[in-house]
């Protein structure tokens, strides 16, 4: 069985927070009916769809849009030149130049340079769905090709192609901390590993989508599957528009993973909309979602990891350099979590880190969850499997004698505020496992290993962080609660539900939760960087939090009583003597003029910008620690690898919904372990080959076993109840967790990802020669 | 605003076809080569099977066709003309109640963010019919033609095993799940 434990160091009375609830959203999607991006339509929609451009690197030379614009039943087509402003820009922090900050930009149409296969050239829209396809073949796109570069170390040659005018380097972090000569002179063991990660695709199952419409307030209202209702503001620079005439409404989303962080429909529909002046919608077939989506950054590490011969790690060396794609996203900050993380939550004296991302004409790169810190707990957790093996120490003892604990420091200079369980993780999993996998068969060769992570939750604390929310009573007692979260899945609106239920002692069903629209709930910034359950939910809980204190203000006005002699307990206010059910204390309020309503802000921890050269205080609110636990069984005869047993713990701090915590780690583990052994996007000189998911290989059901979780409760994180993040966290473990289990099944270690049996025959091979 | 994008008309190689959907008889007219799965969705305004990939292999359009688990996406609608139609959202009773199914699903946390459950949902139920004992891997097995990218697999497991054991334990249900029995 997969279901999980749960070990809690703090008990507190806690009534609908740390529930196992089935959640109420979870209710209508099982019922089958809750209104996806593409399940909703309007009378006289339109419908929309993308040409995109055939080869990675080219000149426009000439775009015809004449004999696709005579098709009957084409109502319209754009090119860049229809777009008001078509630039879409974006910050690369850090980076800074003489004059300013460095900002990059992209065309929402290309007018005159293709950088990647699958770029937007031109925008149809027809009064069926139906006639797309033939209208977007007639658009007429001639081109020459430019020489293009495929890959990040090439793209920094001298004589490389140029992506973009700026050059090839589109961002850099350094760190150097501590005497390294001195820590690789004195070493007793060093360990040193080259290791690669692939695309990757997100292949939530559902692509993207959205409706968009111009309301008879002249508000431009785009209703999409995102992670960001805040993308109302790129919309209102793109269409010229001021930012209060555009709105974004985000209804519950199939699945988003960082795919849908940066806009994917949205300026399009947007477009059609407001020069149509009818509804537009826009679905993505799953081959164009591959095809143009932004990915994962592949990621080439070069890691030298010093120790003494006890075990403590005295130095890590390590070089990254990652593919940007065609254009920047979030790439810069992708890079820096990685370069934050790039020694694992451990104590490292020296380190020396050099980490470079590069323009390339392959498909561009931005969020996906773990958000570069996950593709670092390859390496460096690789590097702690093979020293210990190299000193002869229990990988577990190396990792308990290294990890930081609350005061230490990161490399950068953070420090560590919260008290980290990394020890006790490792201790979970193991007592989990039990003894080593045996072979099912004679021939089969077998392996268990570990791997541990820590991955921050909440945004960079120089970027003001904040979120809002608004709770209020209704005049019977129910409550509302508004919050402008998008909720991709993981239970964002449900747990606002919970914790509000908790502080205002309400029952849980009592509370309805209207979230992710920009215009209608207070913003509480996006659904990524594992922020939801911190900034949301500390605001829902600052929100319910005022509003009992109201409420218990107008019942003391109203008895004569002090407010601290009274408590709100089982939906009523307990005073001395009698109790005054909620409706009565509403009608006191009100009555009073005490509000029953109350909107509640939470700002995020702060700290300064950082520079290229990382040395700063602090770089993120707190960090999620956790070790997995992997036994495959490998067939030497095939090379195909099975998992047999998988275990991962987390200190999530509090789980303020036990089933959401078990989902997310499972859901994480196996998209990690998808990536540790089956998925890829083939590209060929910039041409993506990946056409469908019949190639692009999503684990089903019988590629992963049962994911084991046990989760520990430290009550230290920053979130409500002491809660930690943890949507990112658990994807970290699986590539070195899988890669270390097949390193002990064959004596040998496949460092390239993704994990295909052809890799292993090699790996195995080689170690024979 | 209507659910579903229902199309205008008229259209090349029109065909009039009717089904019966989840117990309710509908015809429409409109273009011949629509897949069973466009069709159900923009001109009967079923939108629970969902588009996820197009070409069989995410299973999340799933529905039953003549009682036999179908894509949806890779059938056409014309090839099925007159077919008993049903999806998850014909799982659930008159008064909206959950089918004792869907309410493991629910208890076990098998749904995140939802846009592969209709097609798990009708996956399970066939598997579930015939009303033989399934172990876990035959479970997981069955399931091989349906993607999750949330879950991870081991709660849909769960709540299936779940409503297998609590048929077991009762007998199967009279109402809503018997419904989507061949018939
Ligand atoms: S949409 Fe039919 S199988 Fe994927
Ligand atoms: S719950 Fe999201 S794909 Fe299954």
């Amino acid at each position: 069985m997969s279901a999980g434990e749960i070990h809690s160091s703090k008990a507190e009375e806690l009534r609908v927070v740390n529930q196992p609830l089935p959640r109420p959203d979870q209710r209508e999607k099982i019922a089958g009916s809750t209104s996806y991006a593409a399940d909703f339509g309007m009378p006289g929609m339109l419908h929309a769809r993308l040409v995109r451009s055939q080869v990675p690197s080219a000149r426009i030379l000439r775009r015809d849009v004449s004999a696709a614009r005579a098709l009957p039943g084409v109502v319209a087509v754009f090119l860049g030149e229809d777009v008001p402003h078509n630039t879409v820009w974006v910050d690369v922090p850090g980076q800074t130049v003489r004059v300013a900050a460095l900002r990059a930009s992209m065309e929402v149409l290309a007018t005159d340079r293709i950088r990647f296969h699958g770029e937007p050239v031109a925008l149809v829209v027809a009064e069926e769905e139906s006639t797309l396809a033939r209208a977007c073949q007639l658009v007429e796109v001639e081109t020459e090709d430019v020489p293009g570069v495929f890959d990040p170390f090439e793209a920094l040659a001298e004589d490389a192609p140029a992506v973009h005018e700026s050059g090839n380097l589109l961002a850099e972090w350094n760190i150097d901390r501590g005497d390294l000569e001195e820590a690789f002179a004195k070493a007793d063991a060093v360990v040193e590993g080259t290791y690669s990660t692939q695309f990757v695709d997100h292949a939530y199952l559902e692509p993207e989508a959205g409706v968009a419409w111009v309301g008879d307030d002249g508000v431009v209202t785009i209703r999409v599957c995102t992670q960001v209702v805040e993308h109302y503001r790129d919309v209102a620079r793109i269409l010229g528009l001021p930012e209060s005439k555009v709105r974004v409404v985000a209804p519950y989303v199939g699945g988003g993973f960082g795919g849908k962080e940066d806009m994917t429909v949205e300026p399009y529909v947007a477009l059609a909309a407001w020069r149509t002046g009818r509804p537009v919608r826009m679905q993505w077939t799953r081959d164009e979602s591959l095809l143009a989506r932004a990915k994962r950054h592949p990621m080439h590490f070069k890691y030298r990891t010093a120790a003494a011969s006890d075990g403590t790690l005295l130095a890590e060396d390590i070089e990254i350099m990652a593919d940007s794609g065609a254009y920047a996203y979030l790439s810069a900050l992708v890079l820096l979590y990685s370069s934050v993380h790039a020694c694992g939550p451990y104590k490292v004296p020296a380190v020396r880190m050099r980490a470079r991302c590069a323009y390339t004409n392959n498909p561009p790169t931005s969020a996906f969850r773990g958000f570069g810190g996950m593709q670092v707990v390859f390496p460096y957790e690789c590097q702690m499997n093979r020293l210990a093996a190299k000193l002869g120490l229990s990988p577990d003892e190396l990792r308990k004698a290294n990890a930081l604990t609350r005061g230490d420091e990161l490399p950068v200079g953070q420090p560590i505020e919260t008290e980290v369980l990394l020890a006790q993780t490792i201790d979970a999993v193991r007592e989990a496992a039990g003894p080593a996998p045996q072979p099912s068969r004679a021939g089969k060769l077998t392996g268990r290993a570990i791997a541990s992570n820590f991955q921050s939750y909440g945004r960079c604390t120089w970027l003001n962080d904040s979120a809002a929310a608004w709770v209020g009573f209704q005049l019977d007692g129910s409550v509302s609660v508004r919050c402008g979260v998008p909720d991709i899945g993981g239970g964002q609106a449900s747990s606002l539900a919970q914790i509000t239920a908790e502080v205002l002692e309400c029952p849980l069903e009592s509370v309805t939760v209207y979230f992710g629209d920009s215009s209608l709930t207070p913003l509480a910034g996006t659904t990524t960087a594992t922020r939801q359950l911190l900034m949301s939910g500390n605001a829902a809980h600052v929100a319910a939090t005022l509003l009992r204190g109201y409420i218990l203000h107008g019942v003391a006005l109203e008895l004569g009583e002090s407010e601290e002699s009274l408590e709100l307990r089982d939906g009523e206010v307990v005073a001395v003597g009698r109790t005054v059910p909620i409706t009565e204390a509403l009608t006191m309020c009100r009555r009073l003029n005490v509000p029953i309503e109350a909107l509640g802000t939470f700002f995020g921890p702060k700290g300064k910008p950082v520079e290229k050269e990382l040395k700063t205080d602090r770089v993120f609110p707190d960090f999620t620690f956790g070790t997995h636990l992997c036994d495959v069984e490998v067939d030497p005869e095939t090379g195909e690898v099975t998992i047999v047993r998988y275990v991962a713990s987390h200190d999530v701090g509090r789980a303020i919904n036990p089933l959401s915590v078990h989902g997310q780690i499972s859901g994480a583990a196996v998209q990690g372990i998808g990536m540790a052994l089956l998925e890829e996007i083939t590209l060929d000189h910039g041409v993506n080959l990946t056409g469908g998911l019949f190639q692009y290989l999503v684990p089903t059901a019988t590629d992963v076993p049962d994911i084991e979780t046990v989760v520990l409760e430290s009550g230290e994180g920053l979130g409500p109840f002491g809660a930690r993040g943890i949507g990112e966290p658990p994807i970290g473990p699986p590539l070195a967790a899988v890669a270390s289990a097949v390193a002990d099944a064959i004596g040998a270690w496949v460092t390239d990802l993704p994990i295909t049996p052809e890799r292993v025959l090699k790996a195995i091979e080689e170690s024979r020669a | 605003m209507t659910s579903g994008g229902a199309l205008a008309g008229p259209f090349e190689n029109e065909v009039t076809l009717s089904f019966e959907v989840n117990g309710r008889r509908v015809t429409r007219r409109g273009p011949g080569h629509l897949s069973l799965l466009r069709w159900l969705r923009d001109l009967v305004g079923v939108t629970d099977p969902k588009y996820g990939c197009g070409e069989g292999v995410c299973g999340s359009c799933a529905v039953q066709v003549d009682g036999q688990v179908v894509s949806s996406c890779i059938v056409l609608a014309a090839q099925v003309d007159g077919a008993k139609i049903e999806t998850a959202s014909g799982m659930c009773g008159d008064d909206g109640s959950l089918s004792g199914l869907q309410q493991a699903f629910h208890e076990h946390h098998a749904a995140q963010c939802g846009f592969c459950t209709p097609g798990m949902l009708m996956a399970a139920a066939s598997l579930l019919e015939d009303g033989r004992h399934r172990s876990r891997d035959e479970i997981r097995e069955a399931l091989h033609g349906n993607l999750c990218r949330c879950t991870g697999y081991g709660p849909i497991l769960d709540a299936i095993e779940a409503a297998q054991a609590g048929r077991e334990a009762t007998g199967p249900r009279a109402g809503s799940e018997t419904k989507l029995v061949a018939g």
